[in-house]
C-alpha cells in the first residue's frame, strides 16, 4: 500500500471518528430517553419503522463504524502482533464488509 | 564519605549489569559516575561522550529507567534508594556496553528528507525571513535537536514499528517544511507520510517528555499530520 493510500486511511479514520463521536453521543442520549417510560420492544418498533430520519442517522453510524474500526485494527494488527503483510488489509477489509452486512442488517430490521 | 551503588550494562544485546559502588560528590552528573567507574574502578567500560556540556548529543543512556542526557543529569535528581542502574539507549543495538550504534537513527533523518535544499545560489540576494513570521517561529520551536536520541529511546511507537522515523527525523523534516527558503517539501511531505511516518504517532507524548532541550517533537509531528492531510487532499501527496 503507497503512502498516498496510508494518507488516506488516516484522513478517514479522523473523520469517522468525527462522526462517530456526534453518533455515540446521540445514540446513547436515546437509548436513556426510550427506556425511561418503559416501553416494550414492539412499542419502540412501533415508533422506529418507517422514519427515514432515523434509518438515516443509523445507516450514517453504521458507515462510519465501518470506515473507523479496520483502520484501528490495522494499527493494532502491526504493532502488537507484527503484521504487516497485505493479508491483513485483506482481512481487514473482510472485516470492514462484515461489519457493514451485520450493521444494516440491524437497521433495516429496526427502520425499514 | 557516602557511596552511590551502581549497575552498569556490560556486554552487547546480550550481557548482564556489574555492580560498583562510586563516591558521591555535590553537583555529581551521570556522567561523571560513568567517567569515574571507567577511570578507576573498570578500564574495560565503553561509553561515548564528547562536549559534556549538552552541546553534542552523545552522552544519553537510560537512568533508572528513563533516557536522560547524562552530563546535564545531577544525580541528586535520579537517585532511587542512594543507587543508579545505568544502561544503553532503548530502541538502538548495542555494540558494546552503553555503546549503542546510531546508524539507523542518522538513516531515518536522511529517509525523512532531513536535508535542506536551497533553491537560490550564492550570487542571489540573501533570504529575508521575517523572526516573527508564524512559519519561521514554528520552525524555531523545533531546531535546537541536538541528536541525542533521547527522544528515539523513549518512544514507544519505535519500539513496535521498527520502521517508524521516530520523533527527532520527523522534527527535523517539520523544521524544514517551515522554513521558507527550502524547496523540496513536496518530496518531504511523501517521505514523512504513511504508517512509517508522522500518521504512525500515537501522541503519547513521550518523546516531548523526554526531551533535554525542551523541544515538542509531538507538535512538530501534528504539524506534518495537518500538512500531510492538506497534500493529500489537494492531491499533491
Amino acid at each position: 500500500m503507497n503512502v498516498k493510500l496510508q494518507s488516506y486511511l488516516w484522513i478517514a479514520q479522523r473523520a469517522s471518528a468525527a462522526v462517530l463521536a456526534l453518533c455515540v453521543c446521540v445514540h446513547l442520549a436515546t437509548l436513556i430517553y426510550a427506556v425511561q417510560g418503559g416501553l416494550s420492544a414492539a412499542e419502540i418498533l412501533g415508533r422506529t419503522r418507517g422514519n427515514t430520519g432515523w434509518f438515516a442517522f443509523y445507516t450514517l453510524f453504521v458507515l462510519a463504524v465501518t470506515v473507523h474500526a479496520p483502520i484501528g485494527l490495522r494499527s493494532i494488527f502491526s504493532e502488537w502482533l507484527g503484521w504487516r503483510a497485505a493479508s491483513r488489509d485483506v482481512v481487514l477489509a473482510l472485516f470492514g464488509a462484515s461489519i457493514a452486512v451485520m450493521g444494516m442488517r440491524a437497521v433495516f430490521a429496526v427502520f425499514a | 564519605m557516602s557511596v552511590v551503588r551502581v549497575s552498569v550494562w556490560k556486554g552487547a544485546a546480550k550481557g548482564a549489569f556489574q555492580d560498583f559502588e562510586v563516591p558521591r560528590h555535590p553537583s555529581q552528573t551521570v556522567l561523571d559516575v560513568v567517567t569515574y567507574i571507567q577511570r578507576a574502578l573498570d578500564p574495560t567500560l565503553a561509553y561515548r561522550f564528547a562536549c559534556r556540556v549538552g552541546m553534542c548529543g552523545s552522552c544519553a543512556m537510560m537512568v533508572n529507567g528513563v533516557p536522560r542526557w547524562t552530563c546535564r543529569t545531577h544525580i541528586d535528581k535520579v537517585l532511587e534508594n542512594d543507587s543508579l542502574r545505568i544502561e544503553p539507549l532503548h530502541n538502538l543495538p548495542v555494540i558494546r556496553d552503553l555503546v549503542t550504534d546510531m546508524t539507523v537513527f542518522f538513516d531515518k533523518w536522511a529517509r525523512a528528507r532531513g536535508r535542506f535544499h536551497g533553491r537560490t545560489n550564492r550570487r542571489d540576494e540573501v533570504a529575508r525571513v521575517r523572526p516573527d513570521s508564524e512559519n519561521r517561529k514554528a520552525a524555531d520551536a523545533g531546531i535546537e535537536c541536538i541528536g541525542c536520541g533521547v527522544c528515539y529511546s523513549a518512544c514507544e511507537v519505535v519500539a513496535w514499528n521498527p520502521d517508524y522515523l521516530g520523533p527527532a527525523a520527523l522534527n527535523r523534516a517539520w523544521t524544514l517544511a517551515m522554513d521558507e527558503r527550502d524547496a523540496a517539501n513536496r518530496e518531504r511531505l511523501r517521505a514523512v507520510a504513511g504508517d512509517a511516518g508522522c500518521h504512525a504517532c500515537h501522541t503519547h507524548l513521550s518523546c516531548t517528555e523526554r526531551c533535554p532541550k525542551q523541544i515538542s517533537p509531538t507538535a512538530a509531528i501534528a504539524g506534518l499530520k495537518r500538512a500531510v492531510a492538506g497534500a493529500a487532499l489537494r492531491g499533491e501527496l
